[in-house]
């Protein structure tokens, strides 16, 4: 727990002082457009630009303690605020691209070590799939989405975006099942469980099932990862009004606050998910909850 | 025995689609028949001109129809199918070209400011399969460099290092790219951002290859011939030299899982904008144009980088599939224990 918030401390912090530091601010804009000395001056006061680095610094980290994360330059709302909107946008669509991957991927999976047929019609689509980086899947549904008109491209709609992100972690689950189902069902037990008779249905759903169950929870915390990561290009190719798009407008606009309140709430979001994993993990296989 | 044919197969298919995409990348300005910046008039929108090696008197050497630009305002051309024009090829120091004088070579169609796509996509896989290239050599570089040395030096420099890696790890990797290019000036030129995006790069992706490269060192360290370097007096830094070509296979199979890491870390920041600069042609940029419903409705040529995108995953795809677990094909996607964020696993 003490290690999961100081990883949320870090990467804000961290996103922080790397604005902070970086050539530009907030008010480039204005002074590029000459506005007049007085409101510059007032604008890189009211942001607190015109401290020091570590005052400033200083008066983010006490801002922290309180829960308050400031003002958003670029937004003029608090960060707060914003940032739970847009997080939960994009926690909505990763949840959703999670439990449609895992639904296709899963039971394909172990069709595919099951049976040679339908393994030599998936293992094609699979690869294609894998294929797909988000930014080329995203692409090439919402090009199928405004030729063939199956899928809405109404901003809003889940459509795209989830298919976008869930199918290819479907295809690499689909991989991950089928091998570590074939090792399953080539594991002694079970052959010794095929040999007393027990039917290759159960053996197949039930048996090799279970033990999949953890190779493929293993990988759990990296798709995690994986959906956060493709969520970017997702999003601002579906103008999905999520994380990855404010936090683009963030760094553009130079709006510390907003990048710091992005990179908390992400931090706190991929130390939840793999907090998740550990938890799962740990209800299917008791060898992990027997280690301290 | 029955797995081995599949296996041939898909390493041959995999070397012919990422050597060919590279080579054409390579040669870009030889491939290509137009200038990458040439604006034809009269050519925007224009859609792709297919090969053809048939006509009406039957089969010949291929050509295509000149492109007649019917209506400026619904941007409509029809073929002229009177006029074919014969391909010359290695001629004028380019593969392919029309005869002077018979109008451009639109293989792909043109752009919105009537640009060749085809010219610019070779044009552009170059930049950015440079830009990776000199990435992945930066990142096995510094991978190599910390790894081994927290390999053979062990004890706290280890653990420092290690935590660095893991939790640069468990970040995004597109996330994490986005914020260090927040860092820089956001107006960049095309060199600067090759350079500063090989760099930036490197520093995002060095850390798969580091937790690697130390778990291979660690365990060579044990070995006879590491003792005896230690005995006779090896400092850390030579020792590490010694155990590092152990980890030569590993770094293999590193450079082909980075590859498509950062071609797709390329084009997905160059698509938001922060990559390089507008009119110069990488895949990213070009995507710029073409993700849009209208354009997709218009103009879906001007896809066509996302179709290099996929070739060259496809490639790696094919390359590694029985050398890495799927996991690790994913992009931005790579297998390592999550750090200790419950708190539980402190000793690892």
């Amino acid at each position: 727990m003490l290690a999961a918030l100081l990883f949320v401390l870090l990467v804000s912090s961290g996103a922080f002082a790397l604005i902070r530091l970086a050539p530009g601010d907030a008010t480039s804009e204005l002074f590029l457009a000459r506005g007049d000395p007085a409101a510059l001056a007032e604008a890189r006061s009211r942001l607190g630009l015109d401290q020091p680095f570590l005052m400033h610094f200083g008066q983010f980290l006490t801002g922290l303690a309180t829960f308050d994360f400031g003002q958003s330059a670029v937004f003029g709302r608090p960060v707060g605020d914003l940032v739970r909107e847009r997080a939960a946008a994009t926690a909505r669509l990763a949840a959703l691209a999670l439990v449609l991957a895992a639904a296709l991927g899963l039971p394909a999976g172990v069709l595919s070590a099951s049976r040679p047929g339908f393994a030599a019609l998936v293992a094609p689509v699979s690869l294609a799939l894998v294929a797909c980086p988000p930014i080329v899947a995203v692409l090439g549904l919402l090009l199928v989405a405004v030729q063939t008109g199956w899928l809405s491209t109404a901003p809003g709609s889940y459509a795209v975006p989830t298919l976008a992100l869930a199918l290819p972690v479907a295809a690499m689950l689909e991989r991950l099942q089928a091998q570590a189902t074939s090792e399953a069902l080539a594991s002694p037990d079970l052959v010794a469980a095929a040999a007393r008779g027990v039917p290759r249905a159960r053996l197949v759903w039930v048996h090799a099932a279970r033990q999949s169950l953890r190779p493929v929870l293993g990988v759990a915390g990296a798709v995690v990862g994986s959906l956060f990561s493709g969520s970017l290009a997702v999003e601002l190719v579906t103008s999905w009004p999520g994380l990855g798009r404010l936090l683009l407008d963030a760094v553009t606009g130079r709006d510390l606050f907003l990048v710091a309140g992005c990179a908390l709430v992400g931090a706190m979001l991929i130390a939840l998910g793999n907090l998740a994993a550990d938890v799962v993990r740990a209800v299917v296989d008791p060898r992990v909850r027997d280690v301290p | 025995m029955r797995r081995r044919q599949p296996a041939e197969w898909r390493i041959i298919a995999g070397t012919v689609l990422l050597g060919g995409v590279t080579l054409v990348a390579v040669a870009a300005p030889a491939v290509a028949p137009n200038a990458p910046g040439d604006q034809f008039p009269d050519r925007a929108y224009a859609p792709p001109m297919p090969l053809r090696i048939r006509d009406a008197n039957g089969f010949r050497a291929p050509f295509v129809y000149r492109q007649v630009l019917d209506d400026r305002l619904t941007r409509r051309y029809r073929d002229d199918v009177t006029t074919p024009l014969p391909l010359r090829w290695f001629t004028g120091g380019s593969v392919v070209s029309l005869d002077a004088g018979s109008g451009p070579l639109l293989l792909l169609g043109a752009d919105a400011l009537g640009r060749d796509v085809f010219s610019r996509l070779v044009h552009g896989a170059r930049l950015s399969l440079g830009v990776t290239a000199l990435g992945v050599a930066g990142a096995l570089l510094m991978g190599a460099l910390v790894g081994s040395l927290a390999g053979s030096a062990g004890g706290s420099i280890e653990t420092v290092l290690m935590l660095a890696a893991d939790f640069l790890l468990v970040l995004p990797g597109t996330y994490l790219v986005l914020v260090l290019r927040g860092a820089l000036p956001l107006v960049l030129s095309t060199r600067d951002v090759f350079v500063l995006f090989s760099a930036l790069f490197a520093l995002a992706a060095w850390p798969h290859a580091a937790r690697g490269v130390r778990a291979i060192v660690a365990t060579e360290r044990q070995r006879d011939y590491a003792m005896a370097a230690r005995a006779s007096g090896a400092t850390s830094w030579r020792l590490a030299c010694q155990l590092l070509p152990a980890a030569r296979g590993f770094l293999g199979v590193e450079v082909m899982l980075l590859i498509p890491a950062l071609l797709v870390g390329e084009a997905t920041v160059s698509y938001l904008g922060l990559g390089f600069p507008v009119p110069t042609a990488s895949l990213g940029t070009m995507l710029q144009d073409a993700a849009n419903v209208r354009m997709m409705r218009e103009a879906p040529w001007l896809l066509a980088p996302a179709l290099v995108l996929f070739l060259v995953m496809l490639g790696v795809q094919l390359l590694v599939w029985r050398s890495a677990p799927a996991i690790e094909l994913l992009v931005g996607v790579r297998r390592v224990r999550p750090l200790p964020l419950t708190g539980g696993a402190a000793g690892r």
